[in-house]
Formats: C-alpha cells, sequence, structure tokens
C-alpha cells in the first residue's frame, strides 16, 4: 500500500468571480521512501495541492476526492485530528524562510515545538532536541544558534531551521513547498542534497513542489507536470527529462536558461499567461497557449495517454509534440 | 529586548515625548501613591472659617469654598483617577482583546457577531450611555467605571481583530498550523505577542481618556459623589466661584490636562519606539 494516495482532489476556492476550482481532479500516490516532484508554474494548482494534504487550505476553500495517507482517509477529517497528523506525520516546509519563523520566539524553541506538542517533551529535553535537529541539517553553532532570534540568522540557516521544525518528529512524509525558491544557488544545492541524505537516512518521503525543472531534476525520482489545476504528465524523472512528452513541459524545460547558451539568444517563452482560476476553459487548460492545439483540444480535457514505462500525458497531440519515438 | 537600549540612546531626542510624557504620568502616579500615605491636610476636614485662602504657606493651592486644602483634594484625586482609569481600561482591555482574539481565530458568524456588538457600542454616544448606566445603578464611582469600561470593550476589540487578523495571515501561523498547533495555542503563543505592543499603546492612550471621561462625568454628577475627592467633581464646585477664585477651577483643570497630556505623550513615545516602521512614517 502507498504511503499517499490521493485520488481525483479537488479543490475549490471563492474568488470573486464565485468558485473556482484550483485544482481539478489530481491523482497521485507516493510510496514509502519515494521522493516526487511537482512541477508547475504560478497558479498551477501545485500549492493548493500540498496545503490540501494537511487540511491548512485558506478561509472558504472547498475539498473534494480523496486523500489516503498510510490507510487513514484524511479529507473530511475534524481539526483537532488533522492536528494530530500535521507536524508528527506529516512535516512542511514553506517558501519564505523570512517569514515562516515568529520573530519573536527563539529558533531552538520553535523548532523543537513539534516534539513538545506531539511528544510531550519538557522544555529542556525539547532544547537539547533542537540543537540536535539543529546540527542534523547542518546549522554550525548549533547550540548557539538555538538560543538566537530568526533575525540573528541568515536566510540560509532560517531555512535549515524550518527544515530542522518539519523533521523534529520523525514525519513519514516531508512536503516541501519551494524550499529553495528563495535562496541563491550554492544555498540551493546544499539544502536539497542535505532533504535528499535525509531522506535516504531515514526512509521519509519527499513531496518536492517546484516551478523550477531543474531542483526537481535533482531532487526526486518521479515527478508531476501541473497546469491549469490538473496533472498534464507524470512519470519517472529521468525518462521524463529525456523525452518530454506534453507540449506544456516542453515548453517549461526550453524556457530554462543554460549554461554555455549563445549570447545574444533569447529564452524561448510560451506566449500567453496561465489562465486565472475563473477561467480555466473545459477542455485542455493548456489549447489557448499550445502551438499544436487544434479544436478538439478546446473539446474536453484529455485522456492519459501512455508514452513509456510508468510515462503518461493528457495530450491528444503527442504524435506531433514527437513524445512517442 | 537588546535592541530596545540602543535605540534609545542613539536617538535620545527622537525620544522626547516618551520621556516627557513618562514624567508627567510618573508624577501622576506618585500623587496618587503619596495621597495614599500623607496629604498635606485631610481630605475631608471642612474649615469653614479659612474658605477661600489664597495659596499660602500652610496651604500652597489656597482652600475652597468649604475650606478644604485644595492640594490635598488634588492629590486624592490622582487616586481617583487612576483607581477609575485602571479598572475600566482593565474592564476594555481584558474582554475587547479577548473577543477580538476569538473573532480572528474562529472568523465566520462568531466574527460577525463580535463586530456588529461593537458597531452597536459604537453607536451610542459614550456620555450618553453613561448617563443610561447611572439611571440605572444610581450615580457613583461605580457607574462611570462599568461606563467607561464598556465604551472601552469595542475599541479594544476591532484594534485586536484587525491586528490579530494580520498576524494570522502571517506565515508563520501557517507554518505553526503545520506543525500541528490548534487555533487556541496559535492565539496565546503567536498572535497574542506580535500584538501586545499595539494594546500597550492603545491602554495608554485610553487611560487618558478615561481620565477625561471619569472628570466629565464627576462634574456632571454622574461619577464620584461628594464627599470623595475627585478632579471633575473640584471643577464643578468652582464654577459657583469662577469670578471670585478663578483658581480654584485652574488647579483641577491643569491636572487633568497635564495628566491627559502625559499619557497621550506617553502612547506616542511608546508607539515610536515599538514600531519603528510607524515612526519613520509619520
Amino acid at each position: 500500500m502507498a504511503l499517499l494516495d490521493v485520488e481525483n482532489l479537488v479543490v475549490r476556492l471563492p474568488t470573486a468571480r464565485g468558485m473556482a476550482a484550483a485544482v481539478r481532479g489530481a491523482s497521485f500516490s507516493l510510496d514509502r521512501g519515494e521522493r516526487l516532484g511537482l512541477v508547475g508554474e504560478s497558479g498551477s494548482g501545485k500549492s493548493m495541492t500540498a496545503l490540501a494534504l494537511l487540511g491548512l487550505l485558506p478561509e472558504g476553500a472547498e475539498l473534494a476526492g480523496s486523500i489516503r495517507f498510510d490507510g487513514r482517509e484524511l479529507v473530511g477529517l475534524p481539526e483537532d485530528e488533522l492536528c494530530r497528523f500535521r507536524g508528527d506525520r506529516i512535516g512542511m516546509v514553506f517558501q519564505e524562510p523570512m517569514t515562516a519563523l515568529n520573530p519573536l520566539h527563539t529558533v531552538g524553541r520553535q523548532v523543537a515545538e513539534p516534539l513538545r506538542l506531539h511528544r510531550g517533551f519538557s522544555a529542556s529535553a525539547a532544547r537539547e532536541a533542537a540543537v540536535a535537529l539543529l546540527d542534523r541539517v547542518g546549522i554550525p553553532d548549533a547550540a548557539w544558534r538555538a538560543a538566537s532570534f530568526p533575525h540573528q540568522l541568515s536566510g540560509g540557516q532560517r531555512q535549515r531551521a524550518i527544515i530542522a521544525m518539519a523533521l523534529a518528529c520523525g514525519p513519514d512524509l516531508l512536503i516541501a513547498d519551494e524550499p529553495t525558491t528563495a535562496l541563491d544557488v550554492t544555498l540551493q544545492r546544499q539544502i536539497l542534497d542535505r532533504l535528499v541524505e535525509l531522506c535516504e537516512e531515514s526512509g521519509m518521503a519527499l513531496l518536492l513542489i517546484s516551478h523550477d525543472l531543474g531542483v526537481v531534476a535533482e531532487t526526486t525520482r518521479r515527478m508531476l507536470v501541473m497546469y491549469g489545476g490538473s496533472i498534464m504528465e507524470s512519470g519517472p524523472t529521468a525518462a521524463m527529462l529525456r523525452r518530454l512528452a506534453h507540449p506544456y513541459s516542453q515548453g517549461l524545460i526550453g524556457a530554462r536558461p543554460r549554461l554555455g547558451a549563445q549570447r545574444g539568444v533569447r529564452l524561448s517563452t510560451i506566449p500567453g499567461s496561465a489562465p486565472a482560476l475563473a477561467e480555466i476553459p473545459v477542455g485542455c487548460p493548456f489549447a489557448e497557449r499550445c502551438r499544436l492545439a487544434i479544436d478538439e483540444c478546446k473539446a474536453a480535457l484529455p485522456a492519459q495517454e501512455i508514452v513509456g514505462p510508468d510515462h503518461v500525458a493528457r495530450c491528444i497531440r503527442l504524435d506531433a509534440a514527437g513524445a512517442r519515438p | 529586548m537588546t535592541d530596545l537600549a540602543p535605540s534609545l540612546t542613539r536617538r535620545p531626542l527622537a525620544h522626547a515625548s516618551l520621556v516627557v510624557g513618562g514624567v508627567l504620568t510618573l508624577l501622576l502616579l506618585l500623587a496618587a501613591a503619596l495621597s495614599l500615605v500623607w496629604t498635606p491636610w485631610p481630605v475631608y476636614e471642612l474649615d469653614i472659617p479659612n474658605k477661600l485662602q489664597l495659596p499660602s504657606t500652610a496651604h500652597w493651592f489656597g482652600t475652597d469654598s468649604l475650606g478644604r486644602d485644595v492640594l490635598s483634594e488634588l492629590l486624592a484625586g490622582a487616586r481617583t483617577s487612576i483607581i477609575v482609569g485602571v479598572i475600566a481600561v482593565g474592564i476594555g482591555v481584558i474582554l475587547g482583546t479577548a473577543l477580538g482574539l476569538l473573532a480572528a481565530a474562529r472568523r465566520g458568524w462568531l466574527e460577525e457577531l463580535v463586530m456588529r456588538f461593537s458597531d452597536f457600542a459604537f453607536a451610542f454616544p459614550a456620555i450618553l450611555s453613561a448617563i443610561m448606566l447611572s439611571a440605572l445603578l444610581g450615580p457613583g464611582i461605580v457607574t462611570s467605571i462599568v461606563a467607561i469600561g464598556i465604551f472601552n470593550v469595542p475599541i479594544f476589540a476591532r484594534l485586536t481583530r484587525a491586528q490579530a487578523k494580520a498576524v494570522w495571515a502571517r506565515e508563520f501561523t501557517l507554518a505553526a498550523r503545520a506543525a500541528g498547533k490548534g487555533s487556541f495555542r496559535i492565539t496565546l503563543e503567536h498572535v497574542l505577542p506580535n500584538i501586545l505592543s499595539v494594546i500597550v499603546v492603545q491602554s495608554t492612550i485610553q487611560f487618558a481618556t478615561a481620565i477625561l471621561a471619569e472628570a466629565a462625568l464627576s462634574y456632571l454628577g454622574l461619577g464620584t459623589q461628594p464627599p470623595q475627592p475627585s478632579w471633575g467633581r473640584m471643577l464643578n464646585e468652582a464654577q459657583l466661584q469662577l469670578l471670585q477664585a478663578p483658581r480654584l477651577a485652574i488647579f483641577p483643570g491643569l491636572a487633568i490636562a497635564l495628566s491627559v497630556l502625559g499619557l497621550n505623550l506617553l502612547g506616542d513615545g511608546l508607539r515610536d519606539l515599538l514600531d519603528p516602521r510607524l515612526a519613520r512614517r509619520r
């Protein structure tokens, strides 16, 4: 049995023009110890998917579908039961290291908070545990840092502290929503490497959410590409990067800046912009911007087509996209 | 705490209002404290033969129409102001903050209820509700306290709700929820500490308003009753001799003005100190 089994997840958010679906029927699963990447641009629904897993959707949001975690259905669980999963079995790392820590509490206190909450640690035991946790995520001089306030730490150290907090109770699943987006490239690499090591040490599963294909490629085994609230393509990371099937995925990778690219050559872009929540069309959400789109694309959301082993894409123009050899 | 000291020493002049306000407030507190153990003359002692005396070495601020020592009355009046202010603002802070925090944490219909209650309370002019209350409870110091206290509840409820909602919108409360914390703990451990400075500043300013309101109610005869000392009552009694002995109105008037000024300056100074972003914008 998979650790996490998400089926037909639908998230509707209140907008100025009524409820609009931010996630429209996403299904995926994650095994113990597996590392899964979720790629998409802003507004693709990837963060909402992550928040839905923890029951942390914004006020007024509607959730449908099924989220089975370790055999337990999470959709519809009352808040106090969800609290028992959050921070204990499922840890979450947020994007902004600058704002995800309370400026008024010491780093150590916040890092060990889940242990006091879920494991009943005493204040002194929690303090010791915080130092060990900070040390584990690679913060030098952890004892000193534990007694510091967030503003006394650098961005990278803060993000490490947030990861330490998410790892405190030894969760089965870590959800990392753009964990390195606010950091510079060298730090990004160090933190991702550390995350992979931690997963391998403890058998923890990782759901890594990013807009950056590079980050996902280096860190995960399997990946999902999300657009307009639907999962457009999924498969093993290595196989997918060798041959991206969906025109949107191809556009994403084409738009990446590359070292050694010829000077003066403009980065390629995907024309247009992601549709607003309320404007996502009935058919393929990418049809408006797709160079291969035909009338049929706008009729209905394409079914999943098999591209390779465990590799599927939602597109009826896969042959035109050169997806199959 | 480590950050307060350097900012005080670096820009001492910028904190002039804090210092002046602090000194005036301290004087008010000292006067009230002093009146508990010592006043130049007994506060309640009438001395009709020596009525309406000019300031002298025996009576520094002179005597009133019943021969009472004005300085002694002023000192004791400070005590009344502070008792009314502390309890009334205390009621406002405790009830108002609790309601505001609840509204921000629970949202939905509960928030609506709290906010509509605040609107309802705001719709009545404070003095009108005080008159209504004194009709119910009878005039007296308790009436002033209850009336001013009730007036303060919606002020703190609104302020707290707005500030608390801003904290709830910050990412660290989401992170705290993701760590498994319930809204009660988040309110106590994350929201309240982050809005405390705003509440402290507002309390100082409401304290000034409360002193003014107490004086107004006593002046109208709805608050403190004779012979209990009160600045407002002194003003009321001074009216009769306004032309003969204007000092009888000037001294309590000055006491009220300086106390209110002091507390407002202190509030402003505290705000500048506790919220440097706001200070620079002003």
